[in-house]
């Protein structure tokens, strides 16, 4: 009678081991930490302000809202102050936000830590943003990031000793048809010169190649590295739907 | 063993098929208990859980009860709509929920997010029940009933839902049950039991939270947190304190201020109670007892003039903890972190034995029969003008009848109680009372607050006029020194000034109160203790008739007292008759009064203190009497509103302490002045000759007539003075107050 109950219980401790043995990595979270940290360069007491260009621009930004919904304004311009205090907001810019749609600061940092665009913590002048969704990952955006991170000799998240790179996971931006894609926000050029490119069909090659010319100051060019390819219609040019398409039957009355 | 087990269970669910399905609907109080091993594996597949489904037997079952005495109040007859709940149907008002609709058909829905006085979050998905017509379960306590609406709480679907949903929360619930403060009351505990699976498919690691440091009060086990964000909703809504947020996303979200922040509100305690699960407990009660070992005896608040509603919590001699009871009225279910965390200091600067003070200057302990000997022996040698009484803030209406008796009986007239001042009006209750009630301040439309800081003087006021003010908008003006009042408001000015300017028609803030519908003014007890208290309450009373303020189906006329004692004591006529009697007096007998200025004694006086702590006046007594605190006797007090209320003794008394009356009537034997009555009935009874309203427990005694129509005109010249705030400190107002750790704890964190 001990004999099933026995090997039943053995084969769960082996199941229980099984789980043990995995990779502490079970469950990862991409976002950073959901609480402030004091350091020199982030503390509440840092005095952050708009500057004189961004301040016109905040205000044309509330200008869209009305006067008693000013709280609507929080995205836009938590997103400004993003891209003038280089690509990150310390928790007195969110203060400053806080001040201008006249909310409680916890109301700004609810919104601060639930999208993942907005930096809590420095990133590089070049903050490259990895796509980690399913169809990227198939298509080999670990070993594209695994490329960036050993080029750069940084950890996700890290920035670069010159303060150049940082490389951080995003989630799906849309691009799956040219998978596996990244995205460079450039904060090189404060918020006038502001870009967000996709670089699309990257191979761990390349990738290292867009961080080189970045370095150079060069433009790589945005969109599909393929050559093959323009923008996202199939390698060496389309193979269906080459006629006019018909129209449909129901509109054209003459047809039916 | 393993056998044994099942041989349990089988035997167990065999009792339970016995048992009537409709049973365990009736009560709703144990059913938690049956229900709770009931599993339902059948249900993990669905044409299994089809197939078990029996026909429905016949509605002859007696019609349910609401939950929890759940009230309909259709303020619209026409706005009636018919739901059927589980077939059964009921009339609800229109907007009202379907949670709410199925409360008021007897059916409990379980609900973790969902809180009556809060707004609805709808994110925990607990409350799912099935809708005919409805292509999936609906959160019912999202979803506003419709006429005809056919709710189905006890279906096959809904059950599946919940046991769905109940997995998810647990799969990041840490198993510590064990270690957690909550269990034995946890909502997340009693509703797996209830309506969960018997396991969970869940092999992942569970993720972890950082926990947050939110003060010496709240202690936070975040990991626990299951997101209801009750607590995010209960300190933006009713605490008025924007410090907690949701933060992060996903599987990362957590609970927190983001930034190191204490959570300084006066309602923060609050957040344990509707946390549904152990992430934010007691920190003074943490790991002290499980909740099924204490006794609850319910009781009143006596820390400050509201007497909130509240249940100690004790074990053995001790007072582990105190959470509120609900009183609609007064307190609705919340009390202030002073109520809830003061006890500790009911066990520190206990007087435990009668005392009198040697030649030497120290204390001697003696038998109650030597004590009061020498009392009685004093008593006799003074002249009969120079024997003062004062009653303490913390005095039960029983105790300040015997002790003007004693007086009376020896031929003074001079006792009173602290915060009433030297010559509180007494005669009219509208003069010292909160005339539009609690709860009536709900129907006022402005707020003039004349010298009072409600948040610190009485927080569940406050807590009413900041529902209020959110409600209706209703507009707040202030005078006073300036002060931090979580809710709009303006600060018109900081003292007799602007009173007058008001009184004059000068203010803009006039119009607001003259075209308001119902105003109420709000007049700090704090200058009952000014010298032109007469020419200040007479402005207010001008401002009264400028603005319509008292009429005969609104009193808006009000005084915030601060002191549990106050109204009891002029009810009871505690009126000194002369200003200056403590420079006088010769016999100074202070029943628990520690606020009195004892510098102004005289050096030759005799002083007895007959109290329960050791504070400030028991550096000047001669003598001391001790007495049992408001958790150890049977006591009545009058809150603001003038609404009777009855402490109960939930621990044994302290040492060899008695009972305040019971020291003054044995006192009275052995002066020889006995004093007729024997048993706390009896001091009721004479009660019943003074103030009768004293004995109508729980019940709110409005003033019969105003003041302001009767009282005379006062033409005495104000002084342009500033008003001072009446609390400093609104963790440390009273004798035990200022015994406890936890409130000194308070003080030194939150106030600084």
């Amino acid at each position: 009678m001990f004999a099933p109950a026995a090997r039943l219980a053995s084969k769960r401790l082996l199941e229980i081991r099984q789980l043990f043995r995995q990779s502490p990595q079970a469950r990862s979270f991409s976002t950073a930490l959901n609480y402030h940290i004091d350091s020199p360069d982030n503390n509440p007491d840092a005095p952050w302000e708009f500057s004189d260009v961004n301040k016109e621009k905040a205000k044309e930004i509330l200008s869209h809202y009305p006067s008693n919904y000013k709280q609507s304004a929080v995205i836009p311009l938590l997103d400004l102050a993003q891209q003038q205090h280089g690509g990150w907001l310390p928790v007195s810019a969110m203060n400053a936000v806080a001040k201008v749609i006249e909310v409680a600061p916890i109301r700004v940092y609810e919104v601060a830590t639930f999208y993942s665009m907005f930096n809590r913590t420095k990133v590089g002048k070049y903050h490259l943003l990895v796509c980690g969704t399913t169809p990227c990952m198939i298509r080999g955006s670990r070993e594209i990031e695994e490329a960036l991170l050993n080029y750069l000799g940084v950890k996700r998240n890290e920035v670069t000793k010159d303060g150049m790179f940082s490389v951080g996971e995003m989630e799906c931006m849309g691009c799956c048809v040219n998978a596996p894609m990244i995205t460079v926000a450039d904060y090189t050029k404060g918020s006038e010169g502001y870009t967000y490119n996709y670089y699309e069909d990257v191979t761990p090659k390349r990738v290292v190649e867009i961080v080189e010319m970045l370095r150079r100051g060069e433009k790589p060019p945005v969109g599909t590295q393929n050559p093959q390819r323009i923008r996202c219609g199939p390698e060496g040019g389309n193979t269906t739907l080459l006629s006019e398409p018909k129209p449909p039957p129901c509109r054209d009355l003459d047809a039916c | 063993m393993g056998l044994g087990l099942l041989a349990l269970r089988a035997s167990r669910s065999l009792a339970l098929n016995r048992l009537p399905r409709a049973f365990a609907y009736q009560n709703p109080s144990n059913n938690a208990i049956i229900r709770g091993i009931v599993s339902t594996p059948e249900l993990q597949n669905p044409e299994a859980a089809a197939a078990v489904q029996q026909p429905e037997p016949a509605p002859e079952l007696p019609p349910r009860k609401p939950v929890a005495g759940a009230r309909v109040h259709f303020t619209n007859p026409d706005d009636a709509i018919e739901v059927f709940v589980d077939g059964y149907p009921v009339k609800v008002p229109k907007g009202m929920t379907v949670l709410q609709a199925c409360e008021i058909a007897g059916v409990d829905i379980p609900r973790f997010c969902y809180h009556s006085r809060l707004s609805v979050a709808g994110n925990c998905r607990m409350c799912l029940v099935e809708v005919e017509k409805s292509p999936k379960p609906v959160a019912s306590c999202a979803m506003p009933a419709l006429p005809g609406m056919k709710i189905k709480t006890d279906t096959p679907i809904a059950k599946k839902a919940r046991e769905g949903v109940m997995e998810f929360l647990l799969m990041n619930h840490p198993l510590d049950c064990p270690i957690c403060d909550q269990g034995g009351e946890c909502d997340l505990q009693d509703q797996s039991m209830a309506f969960g699976s018997d396991r969970g498919r869940f092999t992942e690691m569970k993720r972890s939270v950082v926990d947050k440091n939110l003060g010496p009060l709240v202690k936070t086990v975040m990991t626990r947190c299951i997101q209801c964000t009750r607590c995010v909703r209960f300190a933006t809504e009713v605490a008025g304190v924007q410090d907690l947020g949701i933060l992060g996303r996903g599987s990362g979200e957590e609970i927190g201020t983001y930034v190191e922040k204490l959570m300084t509100s006066e309602l923060s305690g609050n957040v344990i109670d509707i946390c549904p699960v152990g992430a934010l407990t007691s920190k003074p009660f943490a790991f002290k007892a499980r909740n099924w070992e204490l006794k609850g005896t319910e009781s009143i608040d006596v820390t400050d003039a509201v007497g909130s509603n509240i249940r100690i919590d004790s074990r053995g001699p001790e007072v582990l903890r105190i959470t509120p009871r609900l009183n609609e009225d007064i307190n609705e279910e919340w009390i202030s972190d002073k109520t809830r965390f003061f006890y500790d200091g009911l066990k520190r600067q206990r007087l435990n034995d009668p005392m009198i003070r040697g030649p030497d200057g120290r204390f001697k302990a003696v038998t109650w029969r030597d004590a009061l000997a020498v009392v009685a022996e004093v008593l006799h040698q003074v002249k009969a003008e120079e024997i003062v009484g004062v009653a303490g803030k913390l005095s039960d209406a029983e105790s300040m009848m015997a002790l003007k008796d004693l007086l009376n009986k020896m031929g003074s007239n001079n006792i009173w109680c602290e915060g009433n001042g030297s010559d509180p009006q007494a005669d009219l209750r509208s003069g010292f009372l909160l005339n539009s009630s609690i709860a009536g301040l709900e129907k006022a439309d402005v707020f003039l607050l004349v010298g009072t800081q409600p948040r610190v003087e009485a927080a569940m006021v406050n807590a009413r006029i900041r529902k209020t003010v959110r409600a209706t908008q209703a507009k707040v003006g202030y005078i006073g020194p300036p002060t931090d009042i979580n809710y709009d408001h303006q600060h018109l000015g900081t003292g007799t000034q602007t009173l007058l300017e008001i009184a004059e028609g000068r203010h803009p803030f006039c119009s607001a109160l003259l075209h308001a519908k119902n105003p109420a003014i709000i007049v700090g007890a704090g200058l009952f203790e000014h010298k032109d208290k007469d020419a200040m309450f007479s402005a207010v009373e001008t401002i009264a008739k400028l603005g319509k303020v008292v009429r005969p189906d609104w009193n808006g006329l009000n005084v915030l007292l601060l002191n549990a004692a106050q109204s009891a004591a002029l009810d009871l006529g505690l009126v000194p008759e002369s200003g200056n009697s403590v420079e006088s007096a010769k016999f100074l007998y202070l029943m628990g009064a520690d606020d009195v200025d004892l510098d102004k004694v005289a050096s030759d006086a005799f002083v007895v203190y007959q109290g329960h702590h050791g504070d400030r006046s028991v550096y000047r007594a001669n003598v001391i009497l001790p007495a049992s605190a408001f958790s150890e006797k049977e006591g009545t007090y009058e809150n603001t509103e003038g609404c009777s209320q009855e402490t109960l003794p939930a621990v044994p008394i302290v040492g060899d302490a008695r009972d305040d009356w019971k020291i003054i009537r044995a006192l009275s034997e052995v002066a020889g002045i006995r004093l007729p009555y024997d048993t706390l009935g009896a001091v009721r009874t004479r009660i019943r000759t003074v103030a009768p309203n004293l004995l109508h427990l729980d019940e709110r005694e409005p003033s019969a007539i105003s003041s302001v129509a009767v009282k005379p005109q006062f033409s005495q010249k104000v002084s342009i003075a500033p008003f001072g705030a009446a609390v400093e400190n609104f963790y440390m107002t009273d004798s035990i107050t200022r015994a406890s750790k936890i409130m000194a704890q308070c003080t030194a964190q939150l106030l600084k």
